[in-house]
C-alpha cells in the first residue's frame, strides 16, 4: 500500500507540536521551507502495517499569507493534496481556533477536527458536544489530551481507518461557502470584501458555537491568578529579572559551566597530549603535528567548550517557552523596548545575545514585522556575547587592575547603549515609516511536555554545533596556516608570517585610535572569524606560553595579565589605548558564524555586508572618540 | 468610548473598528463588532493591555486599541 500522507495544521499554542512529537518521536526530520526561515518538520511512522508520513505545518491563525508561516501553509495546500488533514484545535479556545477551520473548509480541504486539551476546556467551563460539532461541519471530530500518549496513539487508528470520502461538508458549511462567493462577486473594494468575509466566518462560528458548545463562567483561573503577579505592573519586571537571573545561573554557573569545564579538561589534558604523542610516535611530519595540535584541536576544542552552555541555555528557554511565560516577558517589556524603537517580542532574541549572537539572530524570526526583525538582527552584534568576555576581562585586569570589574561592566553598558542608539537611528532612517505592532496571544500557563522541550533544545543546539563546528574548523586551519607560513613556505618567525602582513595592513587604520601595532591588527582580523581568537592571537603573538593564556577564572585572568604585562604587550598599550581597543572589540563586526546566520536569516548578501560595514564603522568612530577625548582630558 | 480609554475590570462590547492596516488582523483575531471583551491587566506603565475575548487572552498596545470603538456593558 502507498504511504499515507497526513498534515497537521492549527493555531499557535494548541499543543500541535506536542502531538507531532508524540506521533513521530525522534523519527522526525527538520528542514526549511524553500525561500523562508520557517522550520519544516516531517516524520515517517508505521502503524497497522501502513507507512504514514506526517508533516507538521507551522502554527497560524489564518491562511491569508500575511506572514511567512501563513504563506507556507497557504502554498502547501495549493500545491499538495494530503490524504488526511488534521486540524488541531485548542478546545479551551475553540471560537478563535475555528476561524482557520472555516477558512480551510472554504478552500475545499477535507478535515479531521481534533479537539486537544478538552480537560483544560472543561476546567474553564467550556463543554463541547463532539457529535453536534461533527454534524455542524459534516467532518469527523476526534479528541486528545495533550500529554497522554494513549490518546495521541488513538489518532493513528483514526488515520488508517478514516475514509475521508465518506464525509461531505454539511448544509451549513455549503451555505456559508455560497455566502462567501457572493461577497467575492459583490464588486466591493478588496479590503471591504476581506472584512465582510472575516465577519461572515465569525457569524458562522457563533452559530456553530451556539449549537455545539456551552460556555459557563469558571471564575478566576490559575492563569488569571499568575498573571496578576507575573504580567501586571512593576512587580512583573522584578520577577522577570529574578527568573532570568536564575536561568543564567543554571546555564553559566550551576550546570552548563561545570559541564563545559569537564569537556575543556578532556580536550586539554587527554585528547591533545595523546594525539600529540600518537603523532610523534608514528612519525607524522612536523607541520602536520602542528596543524592538528595547535590548529584543529585547539580551535575546535574552543567551540566544543561552548556546547554544554548553549544546550543548557536552550533547555531553559524551551521550558520557559513551553509554560507560556515567554509571551508575558514580551508583554511586560514592550513599554521599555518600544521606547528603544523595538517591540516587546525582541527581548527574547536580545537576551540570548548576551550568551551568543547566533541563536539571538535566529530568534528574531519570531518577530511580527520586517522592521522589528531587521532592527533586532542588526543591533544584536553590539551586545557582549560570551566570546567577548575574555577580551574585556583580560584587558581590564592588565590595564585597570584596581577597577577591573567596573570597566567590564562599563563595556556591557557601552554595548547596550550603542544597541539602543542604533535601533533608534535605524528605525528613524532605513526602516522609517514601516510599521511596528504588538499583537500577541497570551496563552494559558501550562506545564510543558518534557519530550517537546528536549527535542526543541536538541534541535536548536544541534544547529549551533554543526554551524559553529564546520566554520570554526575551517577557520582554525586558516589561522594556523596564516601564522605559520609566508610566501617562502613555513616559517618559525611569526613576525614574517602572512598574519603579520595582514596585521600591519590592518593596523594603519587604527593610527588615530593609538593601537596601531601589527599584533593588535592581527588580533582584530582573527576576531572577525571568532571573537575567541582575539585573546589567543594576542597571547601567541606577544610570545606568551600558550598554557599561560587562560581567563576561565578571576585568578587565572589575573595571572595571565601579569604574564602578558611582562611581555612587549605591556608597552604596546597604554590604559587609554587599551580602553579604545576594548570599545572597538566590543562593537565591531559580528563573527563569521554570526555573519553567516545574518545572511541566512535576511536572505540577503547585501544585509550581511551592511551588518559588517556599519558595525565596523560604529566601532571605529566610538573607539576614536574614546581615545581622542581621553587624550584631550589628559589621560594616556 | 474607545478601547484604550477603558480600565482594568471593565467589560465592553465592540461597536466598530477604524480603518487601518491592522484592521484585518484584529478582525482575524476575533475582534468583530458585537464581540464581548474583558479588560484584564496591563504591563508596567499601563501599556500594552491584556484583554479576554472568545475565551482567550490577547495583548495589544493602547495605540492600536484606540482604533476600536466600544460600549461598556457592566
Amino acid at each position: 500500500m502507498s504511504t499515507l500522507s497526513v498534515a497537521l495544521t492549527g493555531n499557535p499554542n494548541t499543543g500541535k507540536s506536542t502531538i507531532f512529537n508524540e506521533l513521530t518521536g525522534a523519527r522526525q526530520k527538520i528542514g526549511n521551507w524553500p525561500g523562508v526561515t520557517v522550520d519544516k518538520k516531517v516524520g515517517v511512522i508505521e502503524h497497522n502495517g501502513r507507512k504514514i508520513s506526517v508533516i507538521d505545518l507551522p502554527g497560524t491563525y489564518s491562511i491569508n499569507a500575511r506572514s511567512q508561516e501563513e504563506q507556507v501553509v497557504s502554498d502547501f495546500f495549493k500545491q499538495n493534496k494530503p490524504d488526511i488533514v488534521v486540524n488541531i484545535i485548542d478546545a479551551s479556545n475553540i471560537s478563535r481556533n475555528l476561524f482557520l477551520t472555516v477558512q480551510l473548509m472554504e478552500n475545499g480541504i477535507p478535515l479531521i477536527l481534533n479537539l486537544n486539551m478538552m480537560d483544560e476546556a472543561e476546567r474553564h467551563g467550556i463543554k463541547i458536544d463532539m457529535k453536534k460539532l461533527e454534524a455542524a461541519f459534516g467532518m469527523p471530530v476526534t479528541n486528545t489530551v495533550g500529554r497522554s500518549n494513549k490518546s495521541v496513539r488513538k489518532l493513528l487508528d483514526v488515520f488508517t481507518n478514516a475514509v475521508m470520502t465518506n464525509y461531505k461538508p454539511s448544509e451549513l458549511i455549503n451555505e456559508h461557502i455560497e455566502k462567501i462567493r457572493n461577497i467575492e462577486r459583490s464588486g466591493l473594494a478588496a479590503a471591504k470584501v476581506e472584512e465582510e468575509i472575516i465577519s461572515a466566518r465569525y457569524d458562522l462560528i457563533d452559530k456553530i458555537m451556539s449549537q455545539a458548545v456551552t460556555v459557563n463562567s469558571a471564575g478566576k483561573t490559575l492563569t488569571d491568578k499568575l498573571d496578576a503577579v507575573l504580567a501586571n505592573g512593576v512587580s512583573s519586571l522584578v520577577l522577570m529579572v529574578a527568573i532570568f537571573y536564575l536561568m543564567f545561573q543554571i546555564s553559566f554557573n550551576w550546570i552548563g559551566q561545570p559541564l563545559a569545564d569537564l569537556v575543556g579538561e578532556f580536550f586539554d589534558e587527554t585528547l591533545a597530549p595523546s594525539a600529540a604523542e600518537a603523532m610523534a610516535e608514528s612519525g607524522v611530519a612536523d607541520w602536520m603535528q602542528s596543524l592538528v595540535s595547535d590548529g584543529i584541536i585547539a580551535g575546535v576544542g574552543a567551540v566544543i567548550n561552548f556546547v554544554p552552555l548553549i544546550f543548557t541555555l536552550f533547555l531553559c528557554l524551551s521550558f520557559l517557552d513551553g509554560t507560556g511565560y515567554m509571551a508575558r516577558v514580551a508583554f511586560v517589556m514592550d513599554p521599555i523596548m518600544r521606547r528603544a524603537g523595538l517591540s516587546g517580542k525582541s527581548i527574547m532574541p536580545l537576551v540570548m545575545g548576551f550568551g551568543c549572537g547566533v541563536p539571538a539572530i535566529m530568534g528574531a524570526r519570531a518577530l511580527d514585522t520586517h522592521k522589528d526583525r531587521m532592527i533586532s538582527i542588526l543591533v544584536t552584534p553590539f551586545l557582549t556575547c560570551n566570546a567577548k568576555v575574555p577580551i574585556l576581562a583580560l584587558f581590564a585586569a592588565m590595564f585597570f587592575p584596581d577597577n577591573a570589574a567596573n570597566i567590564v561592566f562599563a563595556m556591557y553598558f557601552v554595548g547596550i547603549a550603542v544597541a539602543i542608539l542604533m535601533a533608534k537611528i535605524l528605525g528613524a532612517t532605513t526602516f522609517k515609516g514601516q510599521e511596528s505592532t504588538f499583537l500577541l496571544e497570551l496563552p494559558p500557563y501550562r506545564l510543558p511536555d518534557v519530550k517537546t522541550v528536549l527535542l526543541e533544545a536538541w534541535d536548536k543546539g544541534k544547529g549551533y554545533l554543526i554551524k559553529a563546528g564546520t566554520i570554526i574548523f575551517a577557520m582554525s586551519v586558516m589561522i594556523w596556516f596564516l601564522s605559520n607560513f609566508n610566501s617562502d613556505g613555513m616559517t618559525e618567525d611569526m613576525d614574517t608570517s602572512y598574519l603579520a602582513g595582514i596585521g600591519s595592513a590592518m593596523s594603519t587604520v587604527f593610527a588615530p585610535q593609538g593601537f596601531d601595532t601589527w599584533e593588535a591588527g592581527a588580533a582584530i582580523a582573527t576576531g572577525i572569524m571568532a571573537k575567541e581568537a582575539v585573546v589567543s592571537t594576542i597571547g601567541i603573538l606577544y610570545g606568551a606560553d600558550e598554557d599561560a593564556i587562560a581567563t576561565d577564572s578571576d585568578e587565572e585572568t589575573e595571572e595571565t595579565a601579569q604574564t602578558l604585562l611582562a611581555t612587549a604587550m605591556g608597552g604596546a598599550f597604554t590604559p587609554l589605548t587599551a580602553l579604545a581597543f576594548m570599545v572597538f572589540s566590543q562593537l565591531y563586526s559580528p563573527c563569521m558564524t554570526a555573519l553567516g546566520t545574518i545572511k541566512k536569516e535576511t536572505q540577503s548578501w547585501k544585509w550581511m555586508g551592511f551588518a559588517f560595514v556599519y558595525t565596523c564603522a560604529v566601532a571605529w568612530v566610538a573607539s576614536l572618540l574614546v581615545y581622542q577625548i581621553g587624550k584631550l582630558l589628559g589621560f594616556e | 468610548m474607545k478601547l484604550d480609554e477603558t480600565k482594568t475590570g471593565m467589560t465592553v462590547r465592540i461597536d466598530s473598528l477604524d480603518e487601518s492596516t491592522l484592521k484585518q488582523r484584529l478582525m482575524t483575531m476575533g475582534l468583530i463588532p458585537g464581540t464581548r471583551v474583558e479588560i484584564l491587566n496591563s504591563a508596567p506603565m499601563g501599556d500594552p493591555i491584556a484583554l479576554r475575548l472568545r475565551s482567550y487572552n490577547l495583548a495589544m498596545r493602547r495605540d492600536d486599541a484606540a482604533k476600536i470603538h466600544v460600549t461598556q456593558i457592566n
